[in-house]
């Protein structure tokens, strides 16, 4: 797993408000294909805003995003899907209504141009949702919803995955399988970002890590360097960690 | 065999059928047109509130804005009765365009701006400052393209048209979608949807079904108010038919019609007391008890209901 040298996403200095409160301050890093990069931070520190942001569901208020080298602030997030963006959310949500093969059907349907879709079964297979298919989403349990969602997102065959506390709730053999998963679709070349408060599983899983505090990177580079950083201490425990 | 080709074959050619020779064997055609109306009318709130949840508490401005969309064009155009009704369906279409603006709204507040929308357009036409337009408050006589007989048959072609465009809904990915934008409309664009295109696509069918159906109306009573056209009545009744039913399905809303409108007739004229007593507790029982129509009776069991 050799990421690539040339950033497929490029943030840089972005900037995002919501009334008084500044919920990305000048956010500025890169991910590259093939490679699985974290977010971590405290809450409120910004990563699921960041997530937010680019994949269309706002727009940013300053700075700039650019994936493929073009810049993507404020582009609809129906264009961003076809152009190669996909995520998932932190609390799932699938078409409760629609059986689960009819909540990934509008995906492949809809979410990518050109190039053979994904073969349906074969997916709901790989994310264990087989014996589920004909049930509607609603029905199924949260990590359940959660596959789905991850499903719904593979359908699109994303080159940039975004991943919101995909890990969080899973049991410790989910967790592992998940893992597994989530490396061999970087090893196919697809480029992740993980939003994770787990730390054992973004240790396991990434190649590199992002540390955000108040809306702004802090630390960059391996998550077991990031742990020794005094301000990365000082912000996951407070002050008197970090002497 | 295809979902569609079913859905066709055992759903819509019967209907239509049974519409298309009940004439000659009952004497009533009056009612006959009217259940015909409001099968294309809860087919039309079933398009929008069905599929994309949005109610439509002032349909009957679509309804009331194709009637004098006929009106103007027979009485100042002498236009065929026939053009006139596409034209009705293009005023409906034009007024849907109009308020677009309304589908940033959502819930009650999407119900409310919508009735109120109506109304402005039921005084705009009955303002007797535009008199020389739509004849203001004093009425249309269209005696004319006067022809009940064309005009049934013509709403027949439109009950057709509706409800084979909510049979392609029912079994196309494009219907799959816009349940999909009315579930989540995130998740919706996620998937890579145009969520605002779906959402005025969907609006605009259903403006054109309660246009169309304004216009063959204007040609069937041809002499009529704006009260009643844009009587509030059509947008509850169609409204209360299609979730009886149960909505985002072909067949829901033609059983709404048929035993609501049914009873309305049966007992509505004669003991309008007690339709007024029976109707009310239908609707509290049906909201308590089946708030997805009389065919969640059927998909609770995992019975599929097309």
């Amino acid at each position: 797993m050799s990421p690539d040298t040339k950033p497929i996403l490029s943030v840089h200095k972005l900037v995002k408000r919501f009334g008084g409160f500044v919920a990305l301050d000048g956010l500025s890093f890169h991910a590259a294909p093939g490679e699985v990069l974290g977010l971590v931070g405290p809450n409120g520190s910004g990563k699921t805003t960041a997530i937010n942001v680019i994949s269309g569901l706002y727009a940013p208020d300053g700075g700039e995003v650019a994936f493929d080298g073009a810049s993507i602030g404020g582009v609809a997030s129906h264009k961003l899907v076809h152009r190669g963006i996909n995520r998932t959310f932190q609390v799932p949500k699938p078409f409760m209504s629609l059986t689960v093969r009819e909540n990934v059907r509008v995906a492949l349907a809809y979410g990518h141009i050109g190039g053979a879709p994904p073969a349906l079964d074969a997916l709901l297979d790989e994310y264990r949702l087989a014996s589920v298919a004909d049930r509607p989403a609603a029905d199924l349990n949260s990590a359940q919803q959660k596959m789905l969602d991850l499903v719904r997102a593979l359908a699109t065959r994303p080159r940039l995955l975004l991943l919101d506390e995909l890990a969080a709730g899973l049991n410790p053999a989910e967790l592992d399988w998940i893992a597994e998963r989530i490396k061999q679709l970087a090893a196919g070349g697809m480029s992740i970002i993980v939003v994770e408060h787990l730390m054992g599983f973004i240790e396991h899983i990434t190649d590199r890590v992002i540390v955000l505090n108040a809306g702004r990177e802090i630390f960059e580079g391996k998550l077991a360097a990031a742990v020794k950083e005094p301000q990365v201490i000082e912000v996951f425990l407070g002050g008197e960690h970090a002497a | 065999m295809p979902n569609a080709v079913k859905h066709v074959l055992f759903i819509l050619v019967p209907l239509i059928a049974v519409f298309a020779v009940l004439p000659g064997l009952y004497q009533n055609h009056l009612l006959l047109f009217n259940f015909v109306t409001f099968l294309i009318l809860a087919q039309g709130v079933n398009i929008i509130y069905g599929f994309t949840g949005y109610l439509p508490f002032g349909y009957v401005g679509f309804f009331g804005a194709g009637a004098y969309g006929f009106a103007v064009l027979v009485m100042h155009y002498q236009s065929p009765a026939l053009v006139a009704v596409l034209a009705a369906g293009l005023v409906g279409v034009l007024l849907g365009l109009l308020l677009t603006p309304l589908l940033r709204l959502s819930g009650a507040y999407f119900a409310i701006a919508n009735l109120a929308a109506s109304l402005a357009v039921l005084h705009l036409v009955a303002n007797p400052a535009l008199e020389g337009i739509t004849k203001g408050p004093y009425g249309v006589s269209l005696t004319g393209t006067f022809n009940p007989s064309h005009a049934y048959y013509a709403a027949l072609v439109v009950l057709t048209l509706t409800v084979g465009g909510v049979v392609f809904l029912k079994n196309s990915s494009f219907g799959l979608a816009l349940q999909a934008v009315r579930e989540d409309s995130v998740s919706a664009s996620m998937a890579g949807v145009n969520v605002v295109k779906m959402r005025i696509a969907a609006w605009l069918a259903s403006a054109l079904v309660a246009g169309l159906a304004g216009g063959i109306y204007a040609w069937y009573v041809s002499v009529f108010y704006p009260d009643n056209v844009f009587s509030g009545e059509f947008s509850i009744f169609a409204i209360v038919f299609a979730l009886f039913g149960g909505v985002a399905t072909i067949s829901g809303p033609i059983i709404g019609v048929l035993i609501l409108y049914g009873v309305y007739n049966l007992i509505g004229f004669t003991t309008p007391q007690y339709f007024q007593l029976i109707y009310g507790l239908l609707i509290m029982g049906l909201v308590l008890f089946l708030p997805a129509g009389l065919v969640s009776l059927a998909t609770r069991r995992g019975w599929h209901v097309p």
